[in-house]
């Protein structure tokens, strides 16, 4: 297929101005979102310090390390350490867990990254099937009946789905794991944390069918949603690309139904599906939380959830951090990708 | 005579709604061309549609054959239809701003059939798309062909709608007010492409408009509609001497002259319409 | 298409009938709970601990769907989960919908600085997981009623905000807004009389979807164990026992998972119904 596109065409100055931009409300919205997480979690109560000693603790012990922690002093000179930490790459250590805070989250990273591109990938083929299968057969039963699954699919959020399939697949027919990453008896050694990944490059793809079978259930229970928000978006796309002049002219060229769909009208309907994706799709990483938690899976959301629990603030602020560079990554991926496939930006 | 394509009682109808065509009949000789005129929802569209098999999902046939090369269209299947229309036929449609597909080069538009049905290489079929693009005088086909829609102008889009439809040679172009939607410059000259290429490769043409300026300088012979019916068909020579059909008359008259402009903008009077609208009704009641 | 409209119509009324029925249904129970629950709620008792559902072998009268592992009627408290979920559900809902589309029409309709502030604040809470917030607050203002309406609220406001501004800013640029503009009404006149009348169809589907949205997260908080408190029932709570002893008393997840299944599934479709019944363009 040739690609037309060179960095010639592009209006440079345009494309810099934007990325500009994007970057510096990229900042003001990270900013942001580390303020509030910084002054809200400052008000909890309850004693992170007093739940990390023994019962027979001085309070010589807890003012220690509370200024090991530095949480004696002020709210904002506490924020404005902090920042200058991060500056220079340094979230903090860990109160429960004693490790730098950066090293535990991005140990757990890969683990809810692995999850969240199954579940994408499963959505994606799920959804795009579904929205297919309703534009070729569509005004009859076979549409309404997917129109009916989808709705109900839609109202439906990830947890619910999630249960039913612990339900369904781990107690009824118990074909897949509903607990952890891995099977325990399992002993292999990791190099990375991207057990999915690293399990197929080093071939060993009897370790790749255990992974995945822990992880199926947990992505499915995160695709269902957006592969119905998928089928809806690109179904409805494509049923009003179909009645455009130049699909009716491929017709009278010869080409039947099928091709007409797939090669006129979906590359067509899929541009505008894109964004609306895009977003969806950083609701479903924000739904890891929850799933992990229902399923053990040792990711990000999970660590997240226990950090809460135990009022680790060091490790609240760097996971929610971390959440939040997701998103805005997601988002430029999905613009970028945008203006890509578009050949009216493509060429200016 | 050579007759090409022969339209005989053609019905159609909304489903379960009123009719939209009534009993159409006209000939086609091969390398003729034909106008179908009428007002806006006479159903003149709707005949070229129904010829080659692009009616909305909302209308249906309701009677009439359409002999296209000794073969009637409309007692085949889809695919067989498909593939005929593929070979013999070609459209050039109205609006080049939504009729050519944004995420193709033009290019592979142009070449689809040639590839596609006449199984010719990608190499001669490119070649062939230049050639095209020369002989509806496109400047720097090489550009052109590795452009996409957007990058080119109306006029231009139009005029490779136009190549499009030649490509293949086939035998019966329907062109659906190709001229409506762009600007009077502009028209005069597609105008004068479509008839070149029309002699040059003596396709038969079915030329849907509303106006019978354009008819007199295109075709040969015309038939006019209204509400789906026929109401004249004649030799375009004979219609501009002089109509048979009081409504036709009222239309021609209505058409306004350049030499004349004041007087000669005529509404069509309502003794006329209500003539023509018994006409139809009783055409209706013959049926039921 | 003619016909598409036609099917439209028909299927309609189904939706509308079952999602509001199921909502009634919930509704009854919830308000005449004491009456129609077979058992004490909180009685625990060992010698009835873990009895199946009627239709299952071993079960005992008295216990229609069964009963957990500290001997609790499970319908009774299903019954008694409902009142929770529904009053969740109203308040939290009509609050979010209330502060968020409030929002969303003064921003959508006067821009300028409250524009900016809003739809910036709005990008920073996109930023947010919605559940680690939520948790997050919980921690912060504590267990409680009025702890998981608040926290609903502040985090999902945005979603009517957005929405509500989108629909607000598409509004305001129309002829019959500035004709309002022209003849002499104020700028907070118009917004109230003409504007909000057409962007209310869209702010009351979204307050089923909130409705819905607010029993989901207090079933995941109190799945986390951070909800109302641990004695009166819940459905999330029921649904955290359940999966722990999902091996050997499957209806313990299953009864409180399909309440909470069709209660959701019921908010939802009941905001779609009512939209396509007051679409002026489907009439």
């Amino acid at each position: 297929m040739k690609c037309g596109f060179s960095l010639g065409n592009w209006p440079s100055m345009l494309i810099l101005r934007r990325s500009l931009q994007r970057i510096l409300t990229t900042f003001i919205t990270l900013f942001g979102a580390a303020v509030i997480v910084f002054f809200v979690i400052r008000v909890v109560p309850g004693n992170p310090i007093a739940m990390m000693l023994p019962p027979g603790a001085t309070d010589a012990d807890i003012d220690r390390l509370k200024t090991l922690y530095g949480l004696d002093k002020s709210i904002v000179e506490q924020f404005v350490i902090w920042l200058g930490g991060v500056v220079q790459g340094d979230f903090g250590t860990s109160i429960s867990l004693r490790q730098p805070v950066l090293d535990l989250v991005l140990g757990r990273l890969p683990a809810t990254l692995e999850l969240s591109i199954m579940a994408l990938i499963i959505a994606m083929l799920f959804g795009g099937a579904l929205a297919l299968a309703g534009t070729r057969f569509r005004h009859g039963k076979i549409e309404a009946a997917i129109d009916v699954t989808n709705g109900v699919a839609l109202s439906i959020p990830d947890f619910l789905w999630g249960l039913v399939l612990v339900l369904l697949f781990g107690v009824l027919f118990p074909i897949f794991h509903i607990s952890g990453r891995i099977s325990p008896s399992l002993d292999f050694d990791f190099v990375t944390s991207f057990y999915l990944f690293e399990s197929v490059l080093r071939l060993r793809f009897d370790i790749w069918a255990d992974i995945v079978s822990h992880m199926f259930m947990p992505a499915l229970a995160l695709a269902i949603p957006l592969a119905a928000i998928i089928a809806q978006l690109l179904k409805q796309s494509l049923k009003e690309t179909m009645h455009l002049d130049y699909v009716t002219l491929a017709r009278t060229k010869g080409y039947g139904e099928n091709h007409v769909i797939t090669r006129e009208a979906l590359p067509n309907a899929i541009l505008p599906t894109l964004t609306l994706v895009g977003v969806q799709f950083t609701f479903l990483v924000g739904g890891t939380v929850i799933i992990e938690r229902l399923f053990s899976y040792e990711g990000l959301g999970n660590m997240a959830i226990d950090a809460v629990i135990n009022r680790d603030l060091p490790l609240i602020q760097g996971i929610v951090i971390l959440f939040a560079l997701i998103f805005t990554a997601v988002n430029l991926i999905v613009d970028v990708t945008y203006a890509f496939l578009n050949p009216r930006l493509r060429h200016g | 005579m050579n007759t090409l394509l022969k339209v005989r009682n053609l019905s159609a109808r909304l489903r379960n709604g009123p009719a939209l065509l009534r009993s159409v009949s006209f000939d086609v000789a091969a390398g003729e061309v034909r106008g179908l005129v009428g007002e806006s929802g006479a159903g003149k569209s709707m005949i070229g549609k129904a010829i080659l098999g692009t009616l909305p999902r909302a209308i249906q046939i309701s009677g009439g054959e359409v002999w296209l090369d000794g073969e009637d269209l409309l007692q085949l299947t889809n695919a067989q239809l498909r593939q005929r229309i593929g070979e013999k036929g070609a459209l050039i449609p109205q609006d080049p701003l939504t009729a050519l597909n944004p995420s193709r080069r033009i290019g592979p538009q142009i070449t689809d059939r040639l590839v596609h049905i006449l199984k010719w290489r990608r190499s001669d079929a490119e070649a062939r798309a230049r050639e095209l693009l020369g002989e509806v005088h496109i400047p720097d086909p090489e550009r052109v062909v590795r452009s996409y829609p957007h990058e080119l102008s109306g006029g231009m889009r139009q005029r490779i709608l136009i190549a499009t439809a030649f490509a293949a040679e086939p035998k019966l172009i329907i062109a659906d007010e190709p001229t409506t939607a762009l600007d009077v410059v502009v028209q005069k000259q597609i105008l004068k492409l479509i008839k070149e290429m029309q002699t040059r490769h003596g396709t038969a043409l079915v030329f849907v408009t509303h106006d019978l300026g354009v008819v007199s300088k295109i075709c040969q012979t015309l038939s006019i509609l209204y509400a789906g019916k026929v109401i004249e068909d004649t030799d375009v020579r004979d219609f501009f001497k002089g109509p048979s059909h009081a409504y036709a008359a009222a239309l021609l008259a209505a058409t306004p002259k350049f030499t004349d402009p004041e007087s000669s903008l005529m509404p069509v009077p309502q003794s006329v319409i209500e003539a023509v609208r018994e006409e139809v009704a009783a055409f209706d009641r013959g049926e039921a | 298409m003619v016909e598409g409209r036609i099917v439209a119509r028909r299927g309609l009324g189904l939706r509308l009938w079952l999602s509001g029925g199921w909502l009634c249904f919930i509704a009854i129970a919830a308000i005449f709970a004491p009456w129609l629950s077979p058992q004490d709620p909180l009685a625990q008792d060992l010698f009835t601990s873990r009895l199946p559902p009627f239709w299952v072998d071993g079960a005992e009268a008295g216990f229609p769907l069964g009963s957990d592992s500290l001997g609790r009627d499970v319908l009774s408290r299903v019954i008694y989960g409902a009142r929770t979920a529904l009053i969740v559900a109203v308040t939290a809902g009509t609050l979010t919908c209330l502060i968020g589309a409030t929002l969303g029409l003064l921003a959508g309709y006067f821009r300028g600085w409250i524009d900016l502030i809003v739809s910036r604040l709005i990008e920073i809470w996109m930023a947010f997981p919605p559940v680690l917030f939520a948790i997050l607050l919980i921690a912060v203002l504590g267990t409680g009623l009025w702890s998981i309406v608040i926290a609903i609220v502040v985090i999902d406001w945005t979603r009517f905000a957005r929405v509500v501004r989108a629909e607000t800013m598409n509004q305001s640029v129309m002829d019959y807004v500035s004709s309002a503009q022209v003849a002499g009404r104020t700028r907070m006149g118009t917004l109230l009389t003409e504007i909000l009348p057409n962007v209310l169809a869209t702010i009351v589907t979204l307050l089923t979807l909130e409705m819905g949205i607010a029993v989901i997260v207090e079933a995941i908080l109190s799945f986390v164990n951070l909800s109302i408190s641990t004695d009166a029932p819940t459905w999330g709570g029921m649904i955290a026992e359940g999966r722990t002893s999902i091996h050997q008393a499957w209806w313990v997840l299953v009864v409180p998972l399909v309440a909470l299944f069709l209660t959701v599934l019921s908010f939802s479709q009941l905001g779609e119904g009512l939209k396509d019944r007051f679409d002026p363009v489907l009439r």
